[in-house]
């Protein structure tokens, strides 16, 4: 166990420290002047070139990127060039809302799409079943910005039980919660419903197997066989999607926290991206990586507590 | 145990009652499309940073009016010298900075020595350049002196790049903005909102009305739309989508303007190679486009069209749309004229819906007139190191959106026009500095016509500003001849 965490470990450092190396030299081929962005293009060129100075974009690129990543080896990300704090508070500021809305959007992911997929494979070849099915083909192909404007239209401009985006802050938890509601609907429809399915066909699977027809043939109850024998054998194939999902969760913020202009760190990438900000996009790309690579370490960890033969692979 | 559940229902449904939008009298809730990275109009030049706090909470020394005449401000009058180089300004009394500190003619000499310094980062240096030397005569008098006659003088120092600023604050204006305006600046939560609240002890406090403004920053037009539908919002100032206006006018709760912009959206030719370094190229590109149909596209009918570069609203204004009727025969002919005839152009066009929009039918109405042109649609960033810095571009569509703007056409070869010409780079030197009013419109009549002669650029259309209010509000400008909006004059009800 503790050779894979070391393992890990040093494969996330180099991972991120890849990614930032590529980062780095894709914002600096991409086309853009911060200077001009900032100043407008009706701005001279005197203010532009003392703008740029200030900025240290004139430095060759290599030096500036050993700049950055010694600073960030103390602690320090830089600072952002438009917004001019450092990128460290931007991202402490955001960080609150992209997590809770993450976290809600994954939860309710699970929930909705594992009972949604037991509840299908156990009406199997009848209406339930079909019916699951047909909405999760449904959810599978509406695109989640699209779904989440329809959301919108119908609880917020409509029936006017819900605000129709913003986020006021955790200092009010009730309208915090209420402007929550839209986005994690929206968010966690779609991934539900290929969840439904991957639960589905993973205990369809379980539900041929020889040890289902023994326990039946024991005279134990339905919903007693599915709860001791099938789920517990179908999760691996379910854990795995989940895991996948978690970051599709993530990346889905970007998309959501701009449909519903919330403040989160979705919108900070979009903004800070097209903007040219490279300490603020190196900072969130590597922090995105760090939370899919977790999401991944934990799911590695989930298989053990699942499957207690593949505890060898870990070592 | 029914009791407390109960009790605890009663709280949760208080609370989310409680949550709903209240409307608390005297506060204004105004959506935006840009939200700013800082907060100081003297060192970036985002447009929402004067929408938001020029002449609300930073103040300069003259203001304007709605159509973009110069009234006083923090000076509160001045005497100009008979050759026109000296200017004595008059400091308003009772002049107070949000944070306590004193209003008086060093704050004023501070802001502008800052703003002149070498190595200023202010995004309109340009508007400092004629000033000499600058002089504090006594706490409520200073004096400029100009180094040549600026007939824009009085009009560019009303704008945000010379905000007032205090010394003792002026290094946290990026985030924590300070002046002496209307309105304080109360918090910004980045990515969501910005609320100012009123100045208890402004000099003219009795004539604010609002209490409280929080600016709401919403950048998709659907997700605005539905913040007005559902009344998170009562303003739109900027509203972005033409296409969505019909149903707000359909709707008894708001009240449609459709007003003017400084904006001039122009179809840019590059001047500088061929083929648009020929005049008759650049004329059958003018008589190829059809104004209405673009306009009609691109715009839902809401835009005014124009035949050179000036606003129709501005008081010098010469209608020269009928120059080059569209024709598109008379287009092909002098495309086969210029060598054009079945060439192909590129029109890179940057991520603004008027400018994709418009590239469309451009495109189509060329094709008619012999020119095949290839649609490029770059991102904003590509769009100013290829066009605006490289001129790497035959064609581009742009809104100029500065005030005064007949400049451009004397930037020189170097700018992204491509253009120079000794005749008319006498006629701008001219123009800006006649002090005469009258004389002063008749040399802009004239730069108007002779850019329409010359055929620059196609012309297309003023921008228009799409504003929706609830009703009820009221005091907002219709038409923008500046960057700033004043709230001190609006009102709810």
């Amino acid at each position: 166990m503790q050779v894979f965490l070391i393992k890990r470990t040093l494969g996330f450092l180099t991972t991120i420290l890849a990614i930032s190396v590529i980062v780095f030299l894709v914002m600096n081929v991409l086309p853009g002047d911060p200077s001009v962005t900032i100043l407008g293009i009706d701005s001279s060129e005197d203010a532009r070139a003392a703008l740029r100075a200030q900025l240290g974009l004139d430095d060759p690129i290599w030096q500036r990127y050993l700049h950055w990543i010694w600073g960030v080896a103390q602690g320090d990300f830089g600072t952002s060039y438009f917004f001019r704090v450092p990128v460290g508070e931007l991202i402490a500021e955001r960080l609150p809302l992209t997590l809770s809305l993450a976290a809600f959007g994954t939860l309710a992911t699970v929930v909705l799409g594992i009972v949604l997929g037991v509840i299908a494979a156990a009406n199997h070849g009848r209406a339930g079943d079909w019916i699951i099915m047909l909405l999760s083909q449904l959810g599978i192909a509406i695109p989640a910005f699209w779904l989440s404007m329809l959301l919108v239209l119908l609880f917020a401009v409509k029936l006017r039980w819900l605000p129709p985006g913003g986020f006021p802050g955790w200092d009010e938890p009730v309208a915090a919660l209420r402007s929550l509601i839209l986005p994690t609907t929206a968010l966690a429809l779609v991934q539900s419903a290929v969840l439904a399915r991957v639960t589905r066909s993973s205990a369809l699977e379980v539900m041929r197997l020889d040890f289902v027809r023994t326990a039946r043939a024991t005279g134990m109850t339905r919903g007693r066989i599915l709860g001791r024998h099938i789920l517990p054998n179908a999760l691996v194939p379910i854990v795995t999607i989940v895991g996948m999902q978690v970051a599709a969760v993530v990346t889905g913020t970007i998309v959501i926290e701009n449909v519903f202009y919330l403040p989160g760190l979705g919108r900070l990438v979009f903004q800070s991206i097209s903007n040219r900000d490279l300490f603020t996009v190196q900072a969130l790309v590597v922090l995105f990586a760090a939370i899919v690579v977790t999401a991944n370490f934990l799911v590695d960890i989930a298989y053990v507590l699942i499957d207690p033969r593949l505890k060898g692979r870990l070592s | 145990m029914t009791k407390f559940r109960t009790t605890v229902l009663t709280a949760l449904v208080a609370s989310v009652a409680l949550a709903s939008p209240l409307f608390a009298a005297g506060t204004l809730r105004i959506g935006l499309q840009q939200e700013p990275t800082v907060l100081d109009p003297t060192s970036d030049a985002t447009a929402s940073i004067s929408g938001m706090l020029v002449h609300n909470v930073y103040e300069s020394l003259t203001t304007v009016d709605e159509s973009g005449a110069v009234l006083p401000n923090l000076a509160q009058s001045w005497t100009i010298s008979d050759d026109g180089l000296t200017y004595t300004f008059s400091l308003v009394e009772g002049a107070k900075f949000h944070d306590g500190t004193s209003f008086d003619a060093d704050d004023v000499k501070f802001s502008f020595d800052r703003a002149m310094a070498e190595g200023s980062l202010n995004p309109t240096k340009k508007i400092f350049e004629p000033i000499e030397s600058i002089t504090v005569i006594d706490p409520k008098t200073i004096e400029m002196k100009l180094k040549r006659k600026d007939a824009f003088f009085l009009f560019n120092i009303a704008q945000g790049a010379a905000s007032i600023l205090a010394p003792e604050s002026a290094e946290n204006d990026a985030t924590k903005p300070v002046g002496t305006g209307p309105f304080v600046f109360d918090g910004w939560t980045r990515g969501d909102r910005l609320t100012l609240k009123k100045y208890a002890d402004y000099r003219d406090a009795a004539d604010v009305a609002l209490d409280k403004v929080e600016f709401r920053f919403i950048s998709d037009p659907a997700a605005a739309t539905a913040a007005l539908m559902s009344e998170e919002l009562d303003a739109f100032p900027g509203f972005p989508a033409p296409e969505l206006l019909d149903q707000f006018e359909a709707d008894p709760r708001f009240k449609v303007v459709v007003g003017s912009t400084e904006g001039e959206v122009i179809l840019a030719l590059n001047n500088s190679k061929p083929p648009f370094s020929d005049l008759n190229a650049r004329r059958g590109v003018s008589y190829a486009i059809d104004r209405s149909e673009i306009i009609e596209g691109a715009m839902y009918g809401r835009a005014v069209p124009i035949g050179s570069f000036y606003p129709p609203h501005g008081p010098a204004y010469v209608d020269l749309t009928g120059m080059y009727p569209h024709d598109t025969a008379k287009a092909k002919e002098l495309f086969t004229e210029a060598g054009l005839e079945g060439g192909e152009v590129t029109l890179r066009v940057p991520p603004f819906p008027y400018a994709t929009r418009s590239a469309e039918i451009v495109q189509a109405e060329m094709a008619k007139a012999g020119v095949k042109v290839k649609v490029e649609n770059v991102e904003w960033g590509f769009w100013i190191d290829e066009v605006y810095k490289k001129k790497n571009y035959d064609m581009t569509i742009i809104a100029h959106t500065s005030p005064n703007d007949l400049s451009n056409f004397a930037k020189g070869p170097n700018y992204f026009y491509g253009y120079h010409s000794d005749e008319y780079d006498a006629l701008w030197n001219a123009i800006n500095t006649e002090t005469d009013d009258d004389k002063r419109h008749e040399l802009e009549k004239q730069a108007q016509v002779f850019i329409a002669e010359n055929a620059i650029h196609a012309f297309l259309f003023q921008l228009p500003r799409l504003a929706i209010y609830r009703q009820g509000v009221n005091g907002f400008w219709t038409s923008a001849p500046v960057l700033f909006q004043p709230l001190a004059g609006v009102t709810v009800q």
